[in-house]
């Protein structure tokens, strides 16, 4: 057998095999009526009880995104999405408080334990990371509440945010993305179910990491979810996203937002491991991750950092991005994107240098195995006043067989004189050189490109928490304990 | 029984004839050294012996401990026993030496139905081993022959044969790009690895190697035929003479 072949062979087996987090809970929705107009909106605003300024504010971006139309730019292809073929409301039915665990449905807590996330579990992993678990749109138990209460530190859901903090919710709420910014944030400000509230208060160093797992359940729903964090003056807060989906035969839409805010002197650490279903071989019955992601620096001295692994969904449409507004401000974004077979990812950052002395880094990875297509697209952009900004990028794409692609698309444009950006790209393929070596160790070719492709990825995935390098690497296929750091 | 036995071996690399017909057969503890011209399918025999693709054995047969090698995969191979130690080790990126070490170790384990070896006392052992072949921390926490000497990247094979401990080595042109120091220091970690139950089969162009690493016996191979056989007394000769005999016998 060909060496290419043998790889390709075991790629897929790495990559591509069956997808363990398919099963359907079997819970009674409370739903909305399929379809989307200005009653499916007040519908879910009238669930949520929300004050009449925030469904105003719906109602507003969604007569905004009627007008709009949906981008055509990304290197990804898929058949037009029917927005009136979708569910835009649903969430499991169930006490309306709850206090602890016990009370959580107890098949939501099998279904997470199928996933491998059991809250017990998270709850005995003292002090480590809090959990404020979201099942399809509403959030269903959040855990170490009582300890992050004592240093101020608010994490909840979003809906509740909007009764308990109205006022920090109205003040950055479509702050850093604004409700009309693009096509898919549009349709979330105008539908968005729920999603995880963030406040860390002047001065608080965050005790613990915070942790959500989203879930996408009822089937043809489509899941929205809005995320807001927001640091004050010297605050720091390390917040960790992770997905997992069931398996379905239509394909799923996905349109999130997320907004951060870090004020002078802040930081906020942001990362996800994304491994959502991403369709069989010919991509049939994926999801579509069509996600804005967005932080502003506001503050001097300010940090925002992005890391991103990325393995799963049809198609993947995301752009973690910071604006550095505030001087000496730091945006750094790290990603691992691995498609196989079908999958689509057109994904990368913007760096928006706006203060002086800025500073910015992108070191992003793509894997592309089968027929899949793994797009870097990213815009660095120093402004008249950013003196003495800097970014520099690192763009490397490895593929394995000869069917997939990998491009590069940076954008870069500067208006300072004194500002220096770098650009780097490569292109490599795993080589036959390489797996024999590691097999003529003893490795199988499976552990062989597993390490492979994990040293490839190394400078990405140290920047994860630990917690999640685990998870980060097993979905690589590979077996790195203790090596991590 | 020899520990390894090879008969007839025919090999050929993209269908062009290599190896035709080799009979070799080493015994338990001890060394063998192959000698002979460029292009006369030495690395080739190391390659077919690792089990590397590419490289068709056609007929013939080959043995490790009465097992059949040549139904095994690359791995199974090195499962087995046999080492390549290489004449141009490959770099790994981001792939440190500790890691691949861990992870040459534990396939191992893993094969015989043992758990994965406990990561502080791997530690101390590698470190050990590195210790007496010059081979320093930071090497091993470097990415596996990125950025590495010559002499570093030598040095590193002769680690991983020490850590794996293989029943049967084989060490392709390991003198290759060595200055002499360098090679004083390979030799001695070879030499400190020869045991009653491993054998070495070592491929070398130039008889310095084989006054550091003494065989016990010497092949000369030319035109893919084992030519002559002998004691030590042969490198000495090929080293006045040459070649040239051998070619000329050959062709």
């Amino acid at each position: 057998m060909a060496a290419t072949a043998d790889t390709v062979r075991q790629v897929e087996e790495v990559t591509g095999r069956a997808y363990k987090h398919g099963f359907v809970t079997d819970i009674d929705m409370d739903m909305a009526p399929k379809g989307l107009d200005e009653t499916t909106i007040r519908f879910i605003s009238a669930k949520k009880k929300e004050p009449e300024w925030l469904l105003e504010w719906r109602l507003k971006a969604f007569r905004q995104w009627l007008q709009m139309k949906e981008p055509n730019w990304a290197k990804v292809g898929y058949p037009p999405i029917d927005y009136q073929d979708l569910y835009y409301y649903a969430a499991p039915t169930q006490k309306p408080k709850l206090n602890s665990l016990d009370e959580v449905d107890p098949e939501l807590l099998a279904t997470y334990e199928k996933l491998g996330i059991p809250l017990k579990e998270q709850e005995i992993l003292a002090g480590v990371v809090a959990v404020d678990a979201v099942f399809d749109s509403v959030s269903v138990a959040t855990t170490y509440k009582k300890e992050l209460e004592k240093h101020g530190v608010v994490f909840s859901s979003i809906s509740e945010a909007v009764h308990n903090y109205p006022e920090l919710v109205k003040r950055y709420l479509g702050s850093v993305v604004p409700a009309a910014d693009n096509y898919f944030a549009c349709l979330n400000s105008a539908v968005f179910t729920d999603g995880s509230f963030v406040y860390i208060p002047k001065g608080v160093r965050c005790p613990m990491e915070l942790s959500t797992y989203f879930r996408i359940n009822a089937e043809n729903t489509g899941q929205f979810e809005r995320t807001l964090i927001v640091a004050d003056e010297g605050a720091y807060v390390s917040y960790l996203e992770g997905c997992t989906a069931p398996q379905r035969d239509e394909n799923q839409l996905h349109a999130a937002v997320v907004e951060l805010v870090a004020l002078d002197d802040a930081e906020i650490k942001y990362s996800t491991v994304q491994n959502w279903y991403p369709g069989d071989e010919n991509g049939k019955g994926g999801i579509y991750n069509f996600v804005t992601k967005r932080g502003a620096c506001r503050g001097r001295r300010s940090k925002i950092s992005w890391t991103q692994v990325e393995t799963g969904s049809a198609i993947t449409w995301k752009y973690p991005s910071c604006i550095l507004q505030g001087d000496d401000s730091v945006g750094e974004f790290y990603s691992v994107a691995i498609t196989n077979n079908a999958q689509q990812a057109d994904t990368g950052t913007k760096m928006i240098h706006l203060g002086k002395n800025t500073r910015s880094t992108i070191i992003s990875k793509g894997i592309s195995a089968g027929r899949a297509d793994n797009t870097y697209r990213g815009l660095v952009r120093v402004g008249k006043r950013a003196e003495g900004a800097r970014n520099f990028t690192q763009c490397d794409s490895l593929l394995i067989g000869d069917k997939c692609g990998a491009h590069t698309v940076p954008y870069i444009e500067s208006k300072n004189p004194t500002a220096r950006v770098e650009h780097e790209a490569t292109t490599s393929k795993i080589s036959e050189d390489q797996l024999f070596y590691c097999m003529s160790r003893g490795l199988s070719t499976e552990d062989a490109v597993g390490l492979i492709v994990n040293g490839f990825c190394k400078e990405v995935m140290k920047e994860l928490p630990m917690e999640f390098a685990v998870e980060a690497q097993k979905l690589i296929g590979i077996s790195l304990e203790g090596s991590v750091g | 029984m020899a520990l390894l036995e090879i008969k007839n071996l025919h090999a050929t690399v993209d269908g062009k004839p290599i190896l035709k017909g080799i009979d070799l057969s080493v015994e338990a503890g001890q060394v063998h050294a192959i000698m002979g011209p460029n292009g006369s399918g030495k690395s080739t025999l190391s390659y077919v012996l690792a089990g590397r693709e590419g490289y068709e054995v056609t007929e013939g047969s080959v043995r490790l401990d009465g097992r059949d090698l040549l139904e095994m995969e690359t791995d199974e191979r090195a499962v087995a026993g046999v080492f390549l130690a290489m004449q141009y080790p490959v770099e790994l990126p981001g792939v440190t030496g500790m890691t691949f070490l861990r992870e040459a170790v534990n396939a191992r384990r893993k094969a015989a139905g043992e758990d994965e070896i406990d990561a502080m006392g791997f530690l101390k052992m590698v470190r050990a081993k590195a210790k007496t072949l010059g081979v320093t921390d930071d090497m091993l926490k470097r990415a596996v022959n990125v950025g590495f000497s010559g002499g570093e990247k030598k040095r590193n094979e002769i680690l991983q044969m020490a850590v794996l401990e293989p029943k049967f080595c084989i060490l392709d042109e390991t003198d290759s790009g060595l200055d002499i120091d360098a090679l004083k220091v390979v030799s001695e970690g070879v030499n400190a690895l020869r045991s009653a139950g491993r054998s070495m089969l070592v491929i070398t162009h130039y008889q310095r190697l084989l006054s550091h690493i003494e065989p016990d016996v010497i092949h000369v191979l030319a035109n893919g035929r084992i030519q002559k056989t002998g004691g030590k007394e042969l490198a000495l000769e090929l080293e006045k003479n040459g070649y040239a005999d051998f070619a000329e016998a050959a062709a």
